[in-house]
């Protein structure tokens, strides 16, 4: 795999929900500290797995997306499989509990 | 396992990232656990800093960390963005290992590991943490514009993040235990002064109401016992924070709080070669600029050790 996929309120639909992978969405901002503590590791998380697929919501450009799934905390990261959420993780974690966490799609 | 190094820093932050700038120019080569989330220390969950000195127009906290990390990176100090889960700081090697289970060496180790934020303690605070519940402002704040929202706490954190918050809520309760503020008398009076902030004077939240978020708080009058609901749907807590020493327990000395205790002015811990430094220690002024202060001391306490062991 490679970079995270940059994704929006246009594309959310065709990128996410229509996706055949699981995907993670990272709902982040500019301002949000935490979220550029796990940026890096979701990059390599990105790097590392085949199986899913990694995506970038910024929230303040897009806030049609958060505000639909109930986003009221970032980093959140969401998976979506068929459509529907199936995960939600709250906050910046270390990488072995994310990847804990992500087991299951990875 | 490798080789032996000559010093180990734990914790980022002001005072790690300083520590680093200091072992890496005098060549000591330092290795940094920056901690895998927690890198950049409580800095990264700030806006504005006005009172690092040195910038007049103020700095992003983030941005300042960013800077010190690059500026230890330049001279060589070595980053790992890893936690570190155990130690063994006796004896005249000291033993690190990391979040993945590798053990790292040195002839010292400076202990910068900072603190973490206060929880209330109450059950529903967890249950709705990240649904109302938050402990950054500058993270979440943005997605209570125009709700009513609390704020819990009196200190400077308290008050700026109710400040902050005023960007976007439309009103803002800061629910305090005292009747007074314990913020630095700037910011209290930037408090009291915003019509937006309403304080709730002697009160502490009892209880987080909400089945899926937040959807209201429950607040108790310290003299009365009078408890009352505020329909709020956001409740940031700033009520303070711990030192992270939980990893030295039976190795490193600490006051009755769990902050480390050094031999001042010195930053010399009760064992031989470790040192500590900013808000693991001090609870006194926990700045920036003191945290980075100390981190400079660490530095070079550690690096007059090595030359006496060596000469």
């Amino acid at each position: 795999m490679g970079a995270p996929k940059i994704v929006s309120d246009a594309s959310f639909a065709d990128d996410v929900l229509m996706s055949e992978k699981p995907v993670i969405v990272d709902f982040w901002a500019e301002w949000c500290g935490p979220c550029k503590m796990i940026a890096p590791i979701l990059e390599e998380i990105a790097k590392e797995n085949d199986g899913i697929v990694i995506a970038k919501l910024n929230v303040d450009e897009n806030p049609q997306t958060a505000a639909s799934y109930g986003i009221t905390s970032i980093p959140t990261m969401n998976v979506y499989s068929g459509g529907q959420v199936v995960k939600t993780i709250i906050g910046a974690k270390p990488k072995a509990a994310l990847l804990a966490d992500l087991a299951e799609y990875l | 396992m490798s080789d032996i190094k000559d010093v180990i820093i734990i914790g980022s932050g002001p005072a790690g990232y300083t520590a680093a700038v200091y072992a890496a120019r005098a060549q000591l080569d330092p290795v940094v656990f920056e901690g895998s989330v927690t890198a950049g220390g409580a800095l990264m969950n700030t806006t504005e800093v006005e009172n690092y000195p040195g910038f007049a127009e103020g700095i992003m906290g983030p941005q300042l960390m960013e800077d010190m990390r690059k500026q230890a990176e330049r001279f060589g100090a070595q980053l790992i963005t890893d936690d570190i889960t155990a130690v063994d700081l006796s004896g005249d090697i000291k033993t690190v290992t990391d979040g993945s289970g590798n053990t790292h060496q040195a002839r010292s180790v400076i202990l910068a590991m900072g603190s973490g934020y206060r929880e209330l303690g109450l059950e529903n605070e967890k249950r709705l943490s990240g649904h109302g519940v938050s402990w950054c402002a500058t993270c979440d704040g943005f997605f209570f514009r125009q709700q009513e929202i609390a704020v819990v706490g009196g200190g400077d954190t308290a008050a700026e993040e109710a400040t902050f918050l005023t960007r976007f809520a439309s009103k803002v309760y800061l629910i305090h235990r005292r009747d007074e503020l314990r913020a630095s008398k700037v910011m209290a009076e930037r408090v009291l002064s915003n019509e937006k902030i309403e304080p709730v004077w002697n009160s502490q939240v009892v209880d987080v109401l909400g089945e899926d978020k937040v959807s209201g708080i429950v607040i108790e009058d310290t003299e009365t016992g009078e408890r009352r609901e505020l329909p709020v749907t956001g409740l940031f807590i700033a009520i303070g924070h711990d030192p992270r020493s939980e990893l030295l327990t039976g190795q490193i000395d600490t006051d009755d709080e769990g902050y480390v205790l050094v031999d001042a002015p010195s930053t010399r811990t009760n064992q031989t070669g470790v040192f500590a430094c900013g808000d693991l220690v001090d609870h006194v002024y926990r700045q920036a600029i003191t945290a980075a202060g100390t981190g400079c001391s660490a530095a070079l306490d550690a690096e007059r050790f090595l030359a006496d062991q060596d000469g």
